[in-house]
């Protein structure tokens, strides 16, 4: 399925000798696969496959698939007709786009200047301290991802961490410790 | 629709509130505090005593006190509640009745609120951001309505002219006479783009702008689409807001259904559509020739200008571009005419400003003041100074800002003023600090955040922000010498004189204003004879030493 709908974007007549060993690839790696190269091509058929529409499009894929693998990157320079180095380039400029999988569980500590002077860097180091990983690292095991975040904007409850999307304010490092610990325990 | 239908919708949304209303702040800050629970609490209370004919319980944006959330207000009586906790929800409830209300009583005669002038914060913590009928029903969109029947496009231009706005993202460029650049182009397509890539870290009013009244930001683009003659607006928003991308998007769909937004707006020729374009993460976006590119689909480099966005921009066509607070004023000018709005504020700049006051200060949150209020006014008075402790400095304008000491805290707080001593009004965070902040670890705090967000493009800024690091990180590792400092001080110019856009420009900012006011914390840093005698110490011991 996703053989043909990326051979039918460009010359299909050489291509699928050398893009069978990928879809196998993609098959094992995502046994959805097929759905989820159709919510992208939704997407790009909604925005007329214009090259405006790269960034609304690798949102798309970020949220479908977890993360920017190659394979998804080459689908959509192809449905979108845009070298695939200029797609790379903007996936990568980013930093929302992650080109790596993520853990089960994400904490994002703001570093966000009103939670600095609070004492966010501190919640961090325990944190990196606590997981063995630097911030933008994801744990060996897959469980948790840690990251770093500008600016939440959650400056009135300063210090803010973000776990698995909720945001919890006045953060402590031991409060923030007791959650992962929670997650290292499932 | 016409205008005797928005009235209608206005006066039967009146008529169907209840006498008592029940806010309940449900904005990020406060939701992060459990204000959902709280909002549900109180509903359930209002059935279970049986008030549900008196009293409407409504979910509303931010109120402003966001450090002391989740909040809960109750009109007309004035009441606000501090710190509610979702078991204290029905004692609120049952005050109304007679009770007693045990949760934390607010003040609101307290500076924070008393001292405010609310224009863009009118109606914010007081509408339904999600309900159109709520923001009709308190005057919304009857602007558009004046700007489109009794105004020309020139005379809209000239209306925000003379009220003496200036752009809210932080350079203060003169809003009329960027709209009447834009109006005078050829060309029949035009765009307008909403800049709400909030970037600074410490500033968050224009998420709650978005997230607590975002008509008010569409019926302004709408209005500046018909003054310059575009026909269709962006709104760039940050993808770290999702709550207020939620609400837009259900805000434009609303506008759309009304036919306030789209085509043939009010039944007029004029026609105006809203896309949201939700950023990656990169604060560079905020500067405008990169967020031009980010919206085409590419990465967020800016480029030289010349040629202007006003002559050409998106897609190579005439584009206006400004910041979410600015477009927030517009519809409140063309209410109340531009000598009401020109009336406020000092000689050079106009109206009111909103900041996110926060940092080591008793009162967290949100304030909009009259431009020309004084550092100390905003700092002691509203935010009640530092809790157990003294006022340093206070850091205006984000990363791009520099930081103002105590001592100049009786400086206006205007653009020109604010420039004169080294900082910027910026987008309007203002972190205050206290005296166990290290002011050289606060500029290295900001110099790397503009190493890690510098777009690359352009060298001085590239390797200019690593150079400046460094230098800073061996300044605090006490091994840096005055010819270091001296080395600092004067890359700092190059940065700022040869770099390409705004973000290196304004990168040294930190810095310099940390070495002008600051300068005996650098030289305390700098290398002692003692700490060579050391290092030959331990040589001489055999000793390795761990730095290099």
């Amino acid at each position: 399925m996703v053989m043909q709908s990326s051979t039918t974007a460009q010359s299909p007549s050489e291509q699928p000798p050398a893009t069978q060993p990928k879809v196998a690839k993609t098959k094992s790696e995502h046994p959805s696969g097929d759905r989820r190269f159709k919510t992208l091509d939704m997407t790009m058929k909604r925005h007329q496959y214009k090259p405006d529409a790269l960034i609304e499009v690798l949102h798309k894929a970020q949220e479908s698939f977890g993360y920017l693998e190659e394979d998804v990157l080459t689908y959509i320079a192809r449905g979108l007709k845009l070298p695939l180095s200029k797609v790379y380039g903007t996936a990568t400029f980013y930093h929302l786009f992650s080109l790596k999988p993520s853990g089960a569980h994400t904490c994002v500590v703001c570093l966000g200047t009103a939670c600095y002077v609070k004492g966010s860097n501190k919640v961090a180091e325990e944190l990196q301290q606590e997981l063995g990983i630097q911030m933008g690292e994801t744990t060996p095991d897959g469980k948790i991802s840690l990251m770093a975040a500008r600016c939440i904007g959650a400056c009135g409850i300063a210090p803010a961490v973000v776990f698995d999307g909720t945001v919890a304010g006045k953060q402590q490092p031991e409060m923030a410790l007791a959650r992962i610990k929670d997650w290292e325990a499932e | 629709m016409d205008l005797s239908e928005l009235l209608d919708i206005a006066t039967a949304h009146q008529a169907s509130q209840k006498p008592i209303r029940v806010h309940c702040c449900t904005s990020t800050g406060c939701r992060a505090a459990k204000a959902l629970e709280v909002f549900k609490n109180l509903k359930t209370a209002v059935d279970d005593e049986e008030l549900s004919d008196r009293v409407n319980v409504v979910g509303v944006g931010c109120m402003g006190f966001c450090g002391r959330g989740p909040l809960v207000q109750i009109d007309p009586d004035q009441m606000l509640y501090e710190e509610v906790k979702p078991d204290e929800a029905a004692s609120i409830i049952g005050a109304i009745k007679g009770g007693t209300a045990i949760a934390l009583k607010g003040d609101v005669q307290h500076p924070f609120f008393a001292r405010q002038v609310k224009i863009v914060r009118e109606h914010s913590g007081k509408v339904d951001p999600e309900s159109i009928e709520d923001y009709i029903a308190v005057g919304g969109y009857r602007s558009l309505y004046k700007a489109i029947y009794e105004l020309s496009p020139a005379e809209v231009v000239d209306e925000i002219t003379r009220s003496g706005l200036r752009g809210r993202g932080g350079g203060g460029y003169p809003t009329g006479l960027k709209w009447a650049t834009v109006a005078k182009m050829p060309g029949d397509q035009k765009y307008v783009i909403c800049n709400g890539d909030e970037g600074d870290p410490g500033a968050f009013m224009d998420r709650s702008v978005l997230e607590s009244d975002p008509h008010l930001v569409l019926e302004g683009m709408a209005i500046a689409g018909y003054a310059i003659g575009a026909n269709h607006g962006f709104l760039y928003v940050r993808a770290e807001y999702p709550l207020a991308i939620q609400r837009l998007q259900k805000a434009i769909q609303q506008a759309k259904k009304y036919g306030l937004l789209g085509s043939q707006i009010f039944e007029s020729p004029f026609d105006f559509k809203v896309d949201i374009r939700i950023g990656a993460g990169a604060f560079v976006c905020g500067e405008e020739t990169a967020l031009i590119q980010s919206i085409e689909g590419g990465r967020g480099n800016p480029r030289p200008r010349p040629p202007y966005p006003a002559q050409s921009g998106l897609w190579k066509c005439p584009t206006l571009i400004n910041n979410v607070e600015t477009f927030a004023n517009i519809s409140a000018i063309i209410r109340e005419g531009s000598d009401w709005y020109a009336s406020i504020g000092t000689e050079k700049s106009k109206g009111t400003k909103i900041f996110a006051l926060t940092g080591k200060i008793r009162n967290n949150g949100l304030i909009e003041v009259p431009m020309g209020i004084t550092l100390r006014e905003i700092v002691e008075e509203m935010g009640g100074g530092v809790p157990d402790g003294e006022v340093k400095a206070v850091q205006t304008g984000g990363p791009s800002g520099g930081c103002i000491p105590a001592s100049l805290l009786d400086t206006p707080v205007d653009y020109d003023s604010l420039v004169a001593i080294g900082s910027m009004m910026g987008s309007g965070g203002m972190v205050v600090m206290d005296q166990e902040t290290n002011m050289v670890e606060v500029a290295q705090f900001y110099m790397e955040f503009c190493r890690g967000e510098t777009c690359g493009k352009c060298v001085p800024c590239r390797t200019g922000t690593v150079q400046l690091y460094a230098l800073l990180t061996k300044l605090l590792r006490h091994q840096a010498t005055q010819a270091d400092l001296d080395k600092l001080e004067s890359l700092c110019y190059m940065v700022q004189e040869t770099s390409l856009c705004g973000l290196g420009i304004s990168a040294p900012n930190p810095i310099l204003s940390t070495l002008r006011y600051f300068n005996h914390e650098y030289i305390e840093l700098l290398q002692t004879p003692s700490y060579l005698n050391e290092k030959v110490n331990d040589k001489v011991n055999g000793k390795v030493t761990a730095e290099r």
